[in-house]
């Protein structure tokens, strides 16, 4: 079979609002049942300085650990009303913020299993492709099994990708995009 | 257990590093430390699905969202979204934005001296149909300078960005147009090493899509990261 290259990548460029915002989804609760809870993060660069200029996205599964997809064909419930993805441009001080449900956790290679976590992409004018990473949950005690923060040897770097509990239901999740405390990016 | 069939690497060369120095603004927001390369799980091969829904009636007909006709040159842009090993992908979201034929965003950060055009908004979106086909009316997007060097110019570009079917198949890329003398002194284009790769981003005039008396066809296909396998279908 004939295997094409994929179209190469290119920067969102500073005017990514224009073609991305209509579909800014900050609450993936929605109408979806359950308890809510809140991640809020800031996004900086090399300098330290804040980047007002992306845009986060998150995909994720339900509280059940499932994702609403055809490929998720686990013998468990989903909510029509929970997709499990969001879009949040930063504001002016670098900050986002996502309104959502605590996923479940996730089966991962062989019998493994994944802690709860959030997928992130991130777009920005100066990523020519954008950046993969995961938030995990700093009151998880499965996440010192997790398949994915083992393959992270220096425990520094990947308490990165952990948020931090700030408060009943809310969760501090800040990404360095570069230099001392730069969070984790995946190859994925 | 959940066994998942992955997806195929990057090829070498084919797509951009994060770090580029000529394209300025990738200093200080590339990462500095190596990635760490991850299976793929559960989580990576699936991802958002949007439906019609989502979409208006004339959002893939940027000449018909304002009040009056847009200034510029009608311009009809379709193509095919395809795999990686050729098969069209259906019912996939792929949303555009571009500047107006003056060379300006309907931006508050576009500083560029040029006049926005009240009657383009710049923004699309559409569904690919069942045989992976989407289809744009716009008007031709202009060059416009930028800070990056001296005497920068962007080349006449649309952005574009695609789902697909999972979290992996995430895209955001810019079309060119043939022709442009800009391309070579562009450093956004340039950043993919490989040439033919390169050169994929660039559309084709259609004479088969021109629709007589009132628009060019420019045909862009785009193609989607690839399995790694064949997975299972129920």
């Amino acid at each position: 079979m004939t295997k094409l290259v994929p179209t190469g990548s290119q920067t969102v460029g500073p005017y990514l609002h224009v073609g991305l915002t209509w579909l800014t989804t900050q609450d993936i609760a929605g109408t979806a049942g359950g308890r809510r809870i809140r991640v809020t993060g800031k996004l900086v660069d090399g300098d330290g300085a804040v980047v007002p200029d992306a845009i986060v996205e998150v995909w994720q599964a339900n509280p059940m650990g499932k994702y609403a997809h055809p490929e998720d064909k686990q013998d468990k419930p989903l909510d029509d009303a929970f997709k499990g993805w969001g879009r949040c441009p930063t504001d002016k001080d670098g900050m986002f913020e996502f309104t959502t449900l605590k996923p479940g956790p996730v089966p991962g290679p062989g019998n493994s299993l994944q802690a709860p976590h959030l997928a992130i992409t991130i777009f920005m004018r100066g990523q020519l492709k954008h950046l993969y990473t995961r938030m995990y949950f700093a009151d998880e005690a499965e996440n010192a099994n997790d398949p994915v923060l083992n393959l992270v040897e220096d425990r520094a770097r990947r308490d990165t990708l952990i948020a931090k509990k700030d408060g009943e239901g809310r969760y501090r999740w800040d990404i360095v995009l570069q230099g001392k405390n730069e969070t984790v990016f995946l190859d994925c | 257990m959940v066994d998942v069939v992955g997806y195929r690497r990057e090829i070498p060369g084919t797509q951009p590093a994060h770090l580029f120095p000529d394209y300025k603004s990738t200093v200080k927001r590339a990462p500095g430390k190596p990635l760490i390369q991850i299976p793929h799980t559960l989580t990576e091969v699936t991802g958002p699905l949007f439906g019609h829904n989502k979409l208006g009636p004339n959002d893939a007909d940027l000449t018909k969202q304002c009040a009056g006709a847009p200034i510029g040159e009608r311009m009809i842009l379709s193509g095919r979204v395809l795999d990686g090993d050729g098969k069209p992908v259906p019912n996939t979201l792929v949303e555009l934005w571009q500047c107006n034929s003056a060379g300006k965003y309907h931006h508050p950060v576009d500083t560029h001296d040029a006049p926005v055009d009240p009657n383009f908004t710049g923004a699309g979106r559409a569904l690919t149909n069942d045989k992976g086909e989407y289809r744009f009316v716009t008007i031709r997007p202009g060059e416009y300078p930028w800070g990056n060097h001296y005497n920068a110019w962007r080349p006449a570009h649309i952005h574009l960005s695609l789902f697909g079917p999972s979290y992996l198949t995430r895209l955001v890329t810019q079309m060119y147009f043939p022709g442009d003398p800009l391309l070579p002194l562009d450093p956004i284009f340039n950043c993919i090493p490989d040439e033919a790769a390169r050169n994929r981003l660039i559309c084709n005039f259609d004479i088969e899509t021109t629709i007589p008396q009132t628009a060019l066809g420019y045909k862009f296909d785009i193609v989607l990261r690839g399995r790694a396998a064949t997975p299972m279908v129920d």
